[in-house]
């Protein structure tokens, strides 16, 4: 894979590859009143393709997963995941999509009123629908399991570390087994260990689900281990990508201004 | 100056037709299936429950002041003996449905509020609704219809403590029997003091749940958020209150007093 910049054609899955693509952006707009958020979002994410965005605060990253999963309406652009237009689906097709996109949100977002279990319990009996108690009890423990968090289980949010909500988040976001997941800022406000341990935990559910993944993040750290292409977002637009060697290597002052550290 | 006058026009238009979208989508969620029985039993003993000490003191207290209030009056007029039926007929008909909405608005709705504020803020909700489930009905079904039930049934049981307040008023200055004042009491009011007092709770209860739920629903980002959408949660409920209770006593007018 090879890095581009603004002014090359937009990244196509090579023919001889024939990689399933379940996201389809392009040419996406979106602004708020005057400001222009996203101008020209172009890209495509493979099946079991984990792809991070780097970017500067402010630059639409998050707009851009707010809109995949259609809590936000591009202004203007093609947006495909799974080969549907998300912008034209009615509410009951877009609640069927979002069964199939896990969202890890920055905070971990978990309800704070409820336990670890019954936070877990709730996509269980909510979306799928679950009723028979040992099989959630079953799945409850198995994904609380895979987080390396089953003490935890009757635990209120309150009483968890930063870090073990973002395990307990990520656990709830997997355990009704999505095909692809959005990370916005996983391993913001960690420590450089709870960081890693997160980032490796994003690969291990990658490669144990077969997700394909989009990460936003500003961890360097937590690109290295999860990217299997890296995007680099400036003023709205994809600058540059590749996987995170070859952007290491990269001329463009922007893309070296996140490399930096890492070289 | 007008270009302030239009734009603050357009955004409380734009309010009134948000307003009426959330009411359609919450009565279009009693319908849809899967009705959260457990979140709606443990609404109504958050709700309900835990409001009955503050509306039982406060309805007591009530009771016991109107008698106080309105003896030296009445035994003036040569009508002391007419104390439990003015205190029956105005506390049933309006003192004990108003004071137990206004109650209300001020725990239930703030409460509301800054909850669901705060779940917004925190990206709960949003977390809910990605996750494909449905936090309306979750949130906002089980609240409004909690709401719109346990208002009425404590505006009952404060009109049954404020009775007593006023049992025990009166036997500061007087004697009277307990079986004696409450016969008076109960034989002082008809079908036309209890139904519009216990319609109107139920009205105060839904716009106590609604403004709650709107205001929470529908907060910016941002912790200052919350205590805006739980201060105008109350002030709106407040104000519902007695924009309800105005319609109300025109409509039993006309129905009743003619």
């Amino acid at each position: 894979m090879k890095e581009t910049d603004k002014n090359s054609s937009p990244k196509k899955p090579s023919p001889a590859k024939k990689a399933e693509v379940v996201i389809h952006a392009k040419g996406i707009k979106k602004a708020f009143g005057d400001k222009e958020v996203l101008k020209n979002i172009t890209f495509d994410l493979e099946k079991g393709e984990n792809m991070v965005v780097l970017g500067r605060s402010g630059q639409g990253k998050s707009v851009t997963i707010q809109c995949i999963v259609g809590m936000l309406k591009p202004d203007a652009g093609e947006l495909t995941v799974f080969g549907e237009n998300v912008a034209e689906m009615s509410d009951d097709d877009l609640k069927q999509l979002r069964i199939k996109i896990g969202f890890l949100f920055q905070s971990g977002a978990l309800y704070d009123s409820m336990t670890v279990r019954e936070n877990l319990e709730f996509p269980l009996t909510r979306v799928l629908k679950l009723t028979d108690q040992q099989d959630i009890d079953k799945r409850v423990e198995e994904a609380l399991d895979s987080v390396g968090l089953l003490d935890a289980i009757d635990k209120l949010p309150s009483d968890l570390s930063g870090g073990m909500r973002k395990r307990v988040g990520l656990a709830r976001t997997m355990i009704v087994k999505p095909e692809i997941m959005l990370y916005d800022e996983p391993t913001t406000g960690l420590d450089p260990i709870t960081s890693r341990e997160i980032s490796e935990l994003i690969l291990n559910m990658q490669k144990k689900n077969k997700t394909s993944s989009i990460i936003i993040t500003h961890d360097m750290e937590c690109a290295r281990i999860t990217a299997d292409r890296v995007v680099i977002m400036n003023d709205g637009e994809y600058i540059a990508e590749g996987s995170f060697k070859e952007l290491q290597k990269s001329d463009n002052k922007i893309v070296r201004s996140f490399f930096s550290d890492t070289i | 100056m007008a270009e302030q006058a239009i734009t603050g026009w357009k955004r409380w238009m734009e309010g009134i037709g948000e307003q009426c979208i959330f009411f359609t989508r919450f009565f279009r969620n009693i319908f849809t299936g899967g009705f959260e029985w457990s979140e709606f039993v443990r609404q109504c003993y958050e709700i309900g429950y835990r409001s009955m000490m503050l509306v039982g003191v406060t309805s007591f207290i009530m009771g016991l002041v109107l008698i106080i209030q309105l003896r030296p009056s009445l035994v003036e007029l040569g009508a002391a003996s007419m104390l439990p039926k003015t205190l029956a007929v105005s506390f049933i008909r309006e003192m004990g449905p108003v004071i137990t909405a206004i109650i209300c608005a001020g725990k239930i709705a703030s409460s509301i509020g800054a909850e669901l504020g705060s779940m917004k803020v925190t990206e709960q909700i949003d977390a809910m609704e990605v996750s494909g489930a449905n936090p309306l009905q979750y949130l906002v079904v089980t609240r409004i219809l909690a709401t719109s039930l346990m208002v009425p049934l404590l505006s009952i049981i404060g009109d049954a403590i404020g009775l007593f307040g006023g049992f025990l008023a009166l036997n500061i200055t007087d004697s009277i029997s307990f079986s004696l004042y409450f016969n008076k009491c109960i034989s002082s009011l008809d079908f036309s003091d209890l139904l519009p007092a216990v319609v109107k709770s139920v009205f105060f209860g839904f716009a106590i749940g609604f403004v709650g739920c709107y205001k929470g629903y529908h907060s910016n980002k941002g912790t200052e958020s919350v205590g805006i959408a739980a201060n105008s949660a109350v002030v709106t409920a407040s104000l519902w209150i007695f924009v309800i209770d105005a319609i109300a006593v025109q409509i039993t007018s006309l129905l009743f007093y003619k």
